[in-house]
């Protein structure tokens, strides 16, 4: 397998094509916009219930395969999560696309999560991948917008 | 001159020989940056190995050879796109520095209730310093629209102009769907209908063939010098001399002076007038020498003729593709394709031929205005040089059949 179908999985594709709970979501709490100033992607993430307890999260936007799959299996893989477990769910995302040293991904405690780790190979993608968790995140601190490019 | 031969063109290219993962590189990112001729790459090494020195300063041998090349290379850019005096030319670190330094100038004068017509085909170069003008001196700013073809709509632009116009400032050549725009037929037409200076942006001009400002009417012209088959960090800005000996200094330091004292300070005229501090010195020497291979070695209209002829067959072979867009389609284009496909993103695009070994550009090309107008979020864009082969543009198709393999 070259490095292209590590990051084009049949997952992240499939993903892509039908992505999961697109749409805006009525009535919810917490919404947040995501841009990538690079590109000019935006990404809008709208979470019904909050931190303690997300009950559903959908998404709308523009963007390429990845940001697009990425967000659409963040969707599923947030729901009903709250409190530490999602932040550590968050992190763990996060953790395997940012950081320096090479993760451990166990496909079977990641699920299709892990389809994301091919991204790494592709440095100017990383920021596709990792764009609608961000977006996530602003919109459970009730901060309206995130840009890939400032610090927080 | 050498007949043009593609062939030997392109060993003149000594980057356009290596691979890319494996895979032989095919540059298609030259409205980005333009690849370096060996005459510009050893003409850069020269200088740094034999005759590296500051201008201007010393008594000693080197740093008057260097002073002497420095007013050669300025000599020589200045007949090569035809300035009418020399000292009009004045280089700058590019074409955004040379905008920037022109909207500075004019902050001096412009006042509130005064208009700029602009296009909304203007790279964020020629956009944002005027933005930031108009916000603080309470300017008006009007955007002629484009047609769906990708011309400047030229009924709108011309309604624009009104007896407060004080700048009219468009693109040669735009950066993202390559179209060439009648500048010679705008400027005649700014000057005739209002009080306007005229700034052209021939960033995406000027690597194209060859231009000759005198011809053109206007007041400013900028561009960059690594587009030009230069080095990076060097541009042009030229200007009328009286305009500019108007302006207040850009920047200020060393050798822009007069006299200094502590009772008050006085200003050279041009060109040092608008080059404070050690400038690009091997910067300018390697421009003029991308000039000079450009004049001498390869021959604007030969270049200009093979650029088209790659760009009439990348044309044909992409207009092939089902689900693709080429988004820019006016009669009169330099070589620059840019284009959408139903089923791929632009970035994802680029990331594929990217492991085939195809550099192009992916996004919106600095030129968000205009892909609001397409309402897009980006392009995928192909641009040549006349370095380009059929066998790159073929390169580019195979690259997007995978494309549309992973996502057809």
């Amino acid at each position: 397998m070259d490095d292209l179908d590590d990051l084009y999985q049949e997952i992240i594709l499939s993903h892509n094509k039908r992505p999961r709970n697109e749409g805006e979501l009525n009535p919810h709490d917490h919404e947040a916009e995501g841009y990538n100033p690079l590109c000019g992607d935006r990404l809008q993430v709208y979470v019904r219930g909050g931190s303690d307890q997300i009950e559903a999260v959908q998404f709308t936007g523009e963007g390429c395969a990845i940001s697009r799959a990425s967000a659409s299996m963040m969707t599923e893989s947030v729901k009903s999560l709250g409190g530490a477990e999602l932040e550590a769910k968050i992190a763990e995302v996060l953790q395997i696309l940012t950081a320096k040293e090479e993760p451990t991904v166990d496909p079977f405690e990641m699920g299709e999560l892990a389809a994301l780790v091919g991204v790494r190979k592709f440095p100017p993608r990383v920021k596709c991948a990792t764009l609608a968790w961000h977006t996530l995140q602003a919109a459970l601190r009730d901060k309206n917008s995130i840009s890939t490019e400032s610090d927080d | 001159m050498p007949e043009f031969n593609i062939d030997k063109i392109r060993a003149a290219f000594p980057i356009l020989s290596r691979e890319i993962g494996n895979k032989p590189l095919v540059y298609l990112d030259s409205g980005a940056t333009a690849q370096k001729p060996k005459a510009v790459i050893d003409r850069l090494t020269h200088f740094y190995e034999f005759e590296n020195a500051n201008i201007h300063r010393g008594v000693h041998y080197l740093s008057m050879n260097a002073t002497t090349e420095y007013d050669e290379a300025r000599e020589t850019i200045a007949k090569a796109i035809g300035a009418p005096k020399v000292e009009e030319v004045i280089f700058t670190r590019g074409a955004t520095e040379s905008v920037n330094l022109v909207s500075n100038g004019l902050s001096e004068t412009l006042v509130e209730g005064d208009e700029i017509v602009l296009t909304l085909m203007e790279h964020h170069a020629n956009f944002v310093p005027w933005q930031i003008l108009a916000e603080k001196k309470g300017l008006t700013l009007k955007f002629a629209n484009v047609t769906d073809t990708g011309e400047i709509d030229m009924e709108h632009w011309k309604s624009l102009f009104s007896s407060k116009t004080k700048l009219a400032t468009f693109t040669h050549v735009s950066n993202a769907l390559g179209t060439i725009n009648p500048v010679k037929e705008m400027t005649a037409f700014a000057k005739d209908k209002s009080d306007a200076l005229v700034l052209i942006d021939g960033a995406q001009a000027v690597p194209h063939g060859k231009v000759n400002i005198s011809d053109l009417g206007c007041d400013f012209y900028v561009f960059s010098g690594h587009k030009v088959f230069g080095p990076d960090g060097i541009g042009i800005l030229w200007g009328r001399g009286e305009l500019l000996n108007a302006f207040q200094p850009f920047q200020s330091g060393g050798d822009m002076i007069e006299h200094v004292s502590v009772s008050g300070t006085t200003f050279r005229q041009i060109p040092e007038r608008f080059e404070a501090g050690t400038p690009n010195i091997s910067g300018a020497i390697g421009l003029a020498a991308a000039f000079d291979y450009m004049e001498n070695e390869v021959g604007w209209e030969a270049a200009e003729a093979h650029e088209q002829s790659i760009l009439k067959y990348a044309t044909e072979r992409l207009s092939e593709i089902e689900g693709l867009h080429i988004r820019g389609t006016a009669p009169d284009k330099v070589g620059v394709i840019s284009f959408t496909m139903d089923s791929a993103h632009p970035h994802d695009i680029g990331t594929i031929l990217d492991t085939c070994g195809v550099a192009i550009r992916a996004g919106h090309h600095c030129a968000q205005p205009l892909m609001e107008h397409y309402k897009i979020a980006g392009t995928a864009r192909a641009s040549l040089a006349f370095y380009n082969n059929r066998e790159d543009i073929d390169a580019l198709i195979t690259g997007l059949e995978k494309v549309q393999r992973f996502f057809g």
